[in-house]
């Protein structure tokens, strides 16, 4: 009988190796990948104008077609707003919640292996890799916590753990599997140099925008001033998008840098009062928050047009467009840079 | 004939389209046909690897000035 076995897979290097060990054991392999709204993915390509013929591939699908298997891509979404919320384990150098992450992942794995009749999970963690998630002592945390407990095998580092079911019953040879462990990448590479896998992802940070640092600046920025850490997906897109400028706690400016951008944004008009310039070519900005009174307005508009073609010129016309109110002409001087204060700046 | 399923991603960024087309194709029977209408030019990569992946076929796309337009047919062979 052939075993089955799902593989989660992120598109990078590591969970391409673990499905393709596992695979040479006359497994059949299947491929989970999370959408989580914060992956790394080319949505800044795909916004911005000049990078659009340089779209990128999605990882994840490239690595099962290196695999030749099937990829089912599932919308966490809403279920991973409790993970980012209230890590259990906390945080790691950003606001990434990488061991619960891990934890969550595993465990909705398990499910769909019981709703698909598979037999185990493999991941492409490997000890020691990252600092906080992959400590191994963390690993069998994954595991119990999860509710996975031995059917999760870790092809790249498995001969350093615990065997587990897959190994027990025989359905793969132990000794085929790896000891890696640390930060190095060579044991990696030369593993895909012996696969024949080139043109692989090498993501730097993480998997996830989380890991990224002015990315977490800007979530925690929302949350404070939110009041509660609540998020809906347009939010944690919208961070990924323009400039985030906050003059005061009562609204934030989200201003696009290019005519992609500002596309972008456009398609937010009904949900958002928006600025934009008339006199001068200039940016889209989204005012988020509260609804503006005159002289916020007024200091929103200025900003906007210090982004516009018009930041030396006495006056520039500005459109501001309200939902309810319909929309009016303004004439402002641009904010002089010496006026911009740099803490209403997000980064 | 059965009618082709429309389905409309535009605004979403990838791999929401994809995850769409998945959906929507999942619940269909062998051989019916989806065309989905996306602005994400990612989805000129993405929707032709996830079909070539999982056995379905694209039978036709269309690129317009800002839409990508792909008409995608759910496991002609049977895989
Ligand atoms: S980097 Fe992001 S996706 Fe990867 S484990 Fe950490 S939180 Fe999860």
């Amino acid at each position: 009988m052939t075993r089955k076995a799902v593989a989660l897979i992120s598109g990078g290097l590591d969970s391409l190796l673990a499905a393709k060990l596992i695979q040479q054991q006359g497994i059949e392999v299947e491929g989970i990948n999370f959408f989580t709204g914060f992956c790394v993915e080319g949505h800044t390509h795909a916004i911005r104008k000049h990078d659009r013929d340089r779209v990128k591939r999605n990882n994840a699908l490239w690595v099962a077609e290196q695999l030749g298997i099937k990829l089912h891509i599932i919308d966490i979404v809403d279920e991973y707003k409790d993970v980012v919320i209230n890590p259990k384990h906390g945080y790691g150098a950003n606001l990434n919640p990488c061991l619960d992450c891990k934890i969550f992942m595993v465990h909705k794995a398990q499910e769909w292996l019981k709703q698909h009749d598979f037999d185990f999970i493999i991941t492409g963690e490997v000890i020691g890799q990252r600092p906080k998630s992959q400590r191994k002592k963390l690993m069998p945390v994954v595991a119990d916590e999860s509710g996975a407990d031995d059917l999760l095998l870790r092809p790249l580092c498995a001969k350093s753990l615990p065997a587990t079911l897959p190994e027990n019953e025989g359905w793969v040879d132990r000794e085929k599997l790896k000891d890696f462990s640390g930060r190095s990448r060579k044991p990696q590479m030369a593993l895909a140099a012996e696969f024949g896998f080139e043109d692989y992802a090498q993501p730097a940070g993480g998997c996830c925008f989380l890991t990224d640092q002015s990315y977490s600046v800007k979530l925690q920025d929302l949350w404070d001033n939110r009041g509660n850490r609540e998020y809906e997906l347009d939010d944690i897109m919208l961070l990924k998008v323009g400039r985030h400028i906050r003059p005061s706690k009562a609204f934030k400016l989200i201003i696009g840098r290019e005519e992609g951008e500002n596309q972008y944004l456009s398609g937010y008009k009904r949900q958002f009062q928006t600025i934009s310039t008339v006199s001068h070519a200039g940016p889209l900005a989204l005012v988020e928050g509260e609804p503006l009174d005159p002289q916020q307005l007024e200091l929103a508009c200025a900003i906007t047009a210090r982004y516009s073609k018009g930041r030396d010129a006495d006056s520039v016309e500005v459109r501001f467009s309200d939902r309810e109110q319909g929309s009016r002409s303004i004439h402002v001087k641009p904010l002089a840079a010496a006026q911009l204060n740099p803490d209403w700046v997000i980064v | 004939m059965s009618p082709v399923i429309e389905l409309d991603a535009r605004r979403l960024l990838c791999p929401m389209p994809v995850i769409r087309l998945q959906d929507c194709v999942e619940k269909q029977d062998r051989g019916v046909k989806v065309r989905i209408t996306c602005t994400d030019p990612g989805t000129m990569n993405d929707i032709p690897t996830w079909c070539r992946i999982n056995g379905h076929r694209v039978l036709a796309t269309e690129q317009l000035e800002h839409e990508y337009i792909f008409l995608v047919q759910k496991d002609p062979d049977g895989t």
